[in-house]
This record gives structure tokens, sequence and C-alpha cells, in this order.
């Protein structure tokens, strides 16, 4: 077979053209700080400027997408369903899991990250496959699917853009929605032309058209196809993906073999919910009406039709999601992935996504990589936020973000994971200002203290217990002579 | 004590702790201006923090425990309104006191207190006749910073701005960045001062670009962040308590 692979048509990529991915482990989640890899992205050139153009750019398409329409109810509506779908998320579970088995799906269940790992290898290994293409699944990267399937010796290809200049610069997403927003046409403009040995014009199409081309041999030659999947349908057993490229499309029916690996929290129980969720899916997501491809699938190819694959698996991800249901963070499970806190949050607009240390960014980043990663390795990411609240004001279905965040930090607190400096600081503060006499003689201490040190009302110089402030900022004690 | 339009002027102030030991001129200007009005003021003693710093940083036992301190002081029993010249710490009284004391004795007080606080710039765009009669006169361009508890917990915007238009020549710049957050977050500007600064200097380029003399705020925490990191980079603007441009513009 793989004799003929290579006379389908498209110009095969050479071998090592993407970087190994991302090991689990890799994730530096677990050995840096916020502050550390936010100064990483912060000192990249261009990176910042990059981050804030296209986030201020998408917000504003969501904005203009929602002129005339009553936002707020729609918005409204859509938490009402996912609240529902995600109250009542086992039984809809099994209303999809029997209507996709009677349309021929495979259905597996996947506790966790590894479980999922060995799910899909598995079935790689069973179906003797040995090329995978794959379309956008933040789920993949959730259980770093890519570095367990090249462990086994399969060839992976991103078919999504933005996540194949991710894969051949072995780099990691820095958006739900947009892979690459902390890239430049500039960057990608010059890994393409390394990658086709010759300097490739610096414009959108001629990129694009290097990628497709290398793209359509992978998908010609491929024996399976990865997805996630936006949605699951419980009354239908469908598995709903919204694409730009048609590589979903690709991904999902020209393959022999199709997986999807999809949250178990993507279920919605009607089609008629697509009403509401799909134009705030996408409508936060890109500022479309709707994307330029909606594919739902439903089972394998079946007899008389022209396509499809032999065979579908669902791979259905739990991993820390069940344990939210009926918690104190349960609403952090109605999240459509749509990325609009991210392109509002102004924290995200200077530090990117990799800041957030795993895989999802932003203020929906800092509520779910504790919960799903723990308090010790994700835990920080509470306090990464200013809590100005502009994340719960464009929510599509209403997650409570500012409260969730403020309830992490309660619960930081009371799993003891807070720094002992730390609640001894609060701890005394709490002792001293519960009192107004020792409030009294502690601000006088302070103002005394600020006015001696201070030369025009300004203290500029690194004073103790201040250097964190003092650093890159004044303290501005009185009124300033000009 | 109510004016003929049923407008008390009689209030009370909370200062708040910013206002006790780095925004004193805000409370002092507060003063001026009521007093400018014809509005007498006191301030209660015993008044320390609203709690905000612990409770926003996961800390309910310290927040609760330097919140009642202000909720005894603020608690006297009378229904004078209680200005508080911080959007940010009204907020925290008046929205999440309840949460805060919920279980507690102090609870029905604490409700108490909640429906009395004011922001005091909402307070001031009650009275903008009696200010437009004073004639406050000042000839600046002035940008307003929306702080996002005042704009989003509270859903105060167009107060400060009608406040600002009461003084002849103010000429007032909508900022195209005027909603994003400055990047004060309280212990956030702390705890990731690099992240803080960045945020800062991207509402600071806005400022630069609008060509403003003054950037007005009605959050003491939000101006300790801008106008500290305004005077570090020497940015030609000013960055003002709505309470002190507005006794400028009276003197």
């Amino acid at each position: 077979m793989s004799a003929t692979r290579e006379d389908v048509g498209g110009t095969p990529l050479p071998p090592g053209w993407a970087q190994p991915a991302h090991q689990p482990d890799a994730f530096e989640i677990s050995t840096t700080t916020f502050e550390q890899r936010a100064t990483e992205t912060m000192a990249r050139p261009f990176a910042r400027r990059a981050i804030a153009n296209a986030t201020d750019h998408a917000a504003a398409l969501t904005t203009a997408r929602f002129v005339g329409i009553d936002h707020d109810a729609l918005r409204d509506k859509a938490r009402q369903i996912r609240a529902h779908a995600i109250a009542n998320l086992p039984d809809y579970l099994d209303q999809w899991i029997d209507a996709a088995e009677a349309h021929g799906t495979i259905v597996h269940y996947a506790a966790d990250e590894s479980e999922a790992r060995r799910i899909v290898a598995q079935i790689c290994r069973d179906e003797a496959v040995t090329r995978v293409v794959k379309s956008k699944s933040m789920a993949s990267e959730e259980v770093s699917l890519n570095s367990a399937l090249e462990a086994i010796g399969i060839d992976i290809y991103e078919t999504d853009l933005g996540e194949f200049v991710v894969q051949a610069m072995g780099d990691r997403p820095g958006h739900v929605i947009a892979p690459i927003l902390h890239r430049t046409k500039d960057e990608v403009h010059a890994l393409f032309s390394t990658m086709a040995g010759r300097e490739l014009p610096n414009e959108a199409e001629a990129l694009t058209a290097f990628a497709r081309d290398r793209l359509r041999h992978a998908f010609l030659t491929a024996d399976a196809g990865i997805s996630g999947g936006n949605f699951l349908i419980a009354e239908t057993g469908e598995v709903l993906l919204v694409t730009n490229e048609g590589n979903g499309r690709l991904t999902t029916a020209l393959p022999k073999i199709h997986i999807a690996l999809v949250g178990i929290e993507k279920i919605v129980p009607r089609r008629r919910d697509l009403a509401v969720l799909l134009p705030l899916l996408t409508g936060h997501g890109t500022g479309q009406q709707i994307t330029t491809y909606v594919t739902m699938v439903a089972g394998p190819r079946r007899e008389q039709e022209p396509d499809g694959p032999e065979r579908m698996h669902v791979v259905l991800l739990d991993a820390g999601r069940s344990a939210l249901l009926g918690g104190e963070f349960e609403e952090a499970l109605h999240c459509i992935r749509c990325g609009a806190c991210q392109n509002v949050c102004p924290v995200y607009r200077q530090v990117g996504g990799h800041a957030y240390g795993w895989v999802y960014g932003g203020p929906i980043g800092a509520v779910l990589t504790p919960l799903f990663r723990g308090q010790v390795e994700g835990g920080e990411l509470a306090h990464a936020t200013t809590l100005c609240g502009a994340c719960d004001d464009v929510c599509p279905v209403k997650i409570p973000l500012h409260d969730l965040l403020l309830g992490l930090r309660r619960r930081r607190d009371e799993e003891g994971c807070v720094p002992r400096s730390e609640q001894l600081a609060f701890a005394l503060w709490g002792q001293v200002w519960s009192r107004p006499l020792l409030y009294r003689a502690s601000t006088a201490v302070a103002r005394g203290s600020l006015r001696v040190i201070a030369r025009d009302g300004v203290l500029s110089a690194k004073a103790p217990l201040l250097r964190r402030w003092t650093a890159g900022r004044d303290l501005v004690v009185g009124r300033r002579r000009s | 004590m109510t004016d003929d339009a049923g407008v008390s002027t009689a209030v009370q102030l909370f200062p708040t702790c910013l206002g006790d030991v780095l925004a004193r001129q805000t409370v002092d200007d507060t003063e001026r201006v009521l007093t400018a009005l014809g509005i007498s003021h006191s301030r209660p003693s015993g008044t320390t923090c609203c709690g905000q710093p612990a409770f926003n940083s996961g800390h309910d036992h310290p927040a609760r425990a330097v919140a009642k301190a202000t909720l005894r002081a603020l608690d006297d029993g009378s229904d004078e309104p209680i200005l508080v010249p911080s959007g940010s710490c009204t907020s925290m009284v008046r929205l999440h006191w309840r949460e805060l004391f919920h279980g507690t004795p102090e609870a029905e007080g604490a409700l108490r207190v909640a429906r009395r606080v004011r922001e005091l710039s909402s307070y001031l765009a009650e009275h903008t006749e009696a200010l437009r009669a004073l004639k406050p006169t000042l000839a600046v361009r002035v940008g307003y910073h929306d702080s996002c508890h005042m704009l989003r917990e509270l859903r105060i915007k167009e107060a400060p701005r009608q406040v600002l238009a009461t003084i002849a020549g103010v000429e007032l710049i909508e900022l195209a960045s005027s909603e994003r957050c400055c990047g004060f977050g309280g212990t956030f500007s702390g705890r990731y001062p690099e992240v803080s600064v960045a945020m800062a200097d991207a509402k600071i380029d806005d400022l630069e670009f609008a060509k403003i003399d003054v950037l007005v705020s009605s959050d003491p925490g939000c101006l300790m962040q801008l106008a500290g990191r305004m005077s570090r980079q020497e940015t030609p603007v000013r960055a003002v308590h709505l309470a002190t441009l507005l006794c400028e513009a009276l003197a």
C-alpha cells in the first residue's frame, strides 16, 4: 500500500518535517510559574503586538456580529440549554451512545488522559494505521495524543492550517480557535520557505497554497482521520464539527477509519438546540454567522453511500469532567470553546495562551487548568487574572468566570496550597486592620514612612516590601510638583 | 436632612484604606466638593478597610475580620448615604458583603450598609444642577478610565461623564480602551508586576495617542497603578481622581 501512496497527487512532506510533539510531561505547568512563562512570551519580538491585534480584531468582529440582535436573550437561552444538558449529562450521554451505536459508530469511554491515549493507540494498531490526518482538536491536546501516536511509529499530519504551523514548529496552540494567534505572517513565511526549500512569496494565498499542496498528499494517503467534535447531539447520535478550511470534512470522510475524540460535556439534547448554540459559537469564535463547513457525522459509510469511512470510532473523554458534576464548579462544563473570553481578557492580551502552561489559556484556562490538572499544578492560575469581569460580559453561555476564579482562589486557601508567607501576611493584616486603633497606628506609620522616603511626593526607589511594586512603577504619594 | 428634590443633603464619607494612606488628596478633595455643594458630611470613626484585598485573594477569614470593623463603624443606625470615592470598594460593600457575612450575626447589618453605600460620582451625578451653579471651569482635554468593578459590577458608566460635563472648558475624549482593565487588580499588581505594568502601558499608549492632558478615574486603585507607571515613564499626562479635577475646577 505504501508503494502506491506516493502517486496520489500533492507533494509529500519529507521525513522529519515536523518537530516532535510535546510529551505529556513537557507541559511547563509543573516546572515553571505563570510569571516566568508570561515573561518569556512578552520578551518575544512582536508576540505582544500580534496577540493584541488578533484578539482586538476578533473581539470587534464578535461585537459587530451581534449588532441589532437581542444578544443577551440569546445568551440566556444558550445558558439554559447548556445548564440543562450538563445537569442531565449521564442521561443524555446514554441517549447519544445508543443512537450512535445504532448508526454503527463504535463508542469508547476514556476515564482519563492516559486511557484516551491507550484507546486511540489500540484502534490504530488494530486497524494497522500508519498515517493519520488530524483536524483541530483541543481534546487531543489535553491528552497529548500526537506524542503518544508518534511513539508507536505513526505519522501524524495536522491539517488545520494553524495547527499545521504549530506542528511544524514544534509549538503548541496558543488559542482555542486561532492556534497561531501569537505568530506573525513573517514567521510562517520563513517556516514554509524553509520547508519548501525555496523563497515563497510572503502572501497569505501563496503560503496557504503551499500548505494545501503538502496536506493534499497527506489526506490522500492517510489510513485514519482523527477529529475532535464541537457538539454531540443526543437525539441523533451525531458528532458535529465546525470548520472553515474543509479539512474537517476531508478528515472525517476520506480515510478508511475516522476517530473522533470528544469531551463528554459537548453533549446537547437536540438538533434544534443548535439553532441557538451554533450561531453563538461561530459568532463568538470568528465573528461569522456560520462557518464555511458545518459537518454532522453519524456513523461510518452505509451501503449505497459513495464516501465516508469504513469504521467510525468515538472516544468520549472524561478526564476530570464528571468530577465537576453537581459541584461548585459545574458551570465550567458549560463552555463551548469559542475563545471569546480569551479575546477580551486584558491579561491574555499581554501574555498569550502559553503563559497558562497547559492547553487552555485566558479566563477559561485559568478555571479549567486547576480543575482538570489539580491545585498543585494549576492552582496559581486562578490568581493570574485581575477579576475585571470582561469575560463574564462576553461569554456566550454566561459562565460566571469571575465567580469561578474567586471560588478557586478560596479553594486554594482551604486546601492549604497558598504559600506560607501569603497566609501569614493576610493573617497579620487581619489581626491589625480589624482593630481601628491598630489600623490608625499602622496607617500613620505607613504615611510617615512614605513621606520620609518619597521625594516630591513620589517614591521611585526600590523600597523594601514594595520592591515588586516599584520595579516598574512609582508610588505617587502626594500631589506631584510640576 | 433632604433638599427640595428629596435628595439627601447630609452624607457620611468612607475614606477606604487607600484614602487613608495613599489617596488622602482624593478624600480631602471629595470633602471640599461636598462643602462647596452645601452638603454636610462626616467621616464615621473607626472605619478601616472593606476587606477586598483578602476577599479577592480567597482569604475570607481575615477579610471578614477586617470588614467587620468597618461594618461596625458604618452601621450607626442612621440612614444617611455613605459616599465612597472608590468604585471598587463600593462594589465590595454593596455587592460582596452580602456573601462575605452570609450566615454570620453581621448579615443584617451588612445588608443595611450595602443599601446605604454610594459610589461618589453616581451621587454627584444627582447634583449636576447644583454643580453647574458653582461654575466649575477648567480648560483641559480629559480622558476617562472606566474602572472594572464600577463598570461591570456596579454598571456605572454615565455618571462620572455627567459630572465631567458640568465643568466648563472640559473636553472629554472617549478613549478606545476606556473599558479595558489597567492591570491593577489589587494583589495582582504585586503578584505579577511585569504583566501588570505591561497592561498599564497598553492603556498609556492609548492616552498618548488621544493627546489628552488629564486622565480621570473614580478608583484610587486604578489611579495608583496608572499614575505610578506614568510617573516612572514621565508620561506628560496627569492621572487624577474625579473629585480632584472637580476641586481644581471649583478653585
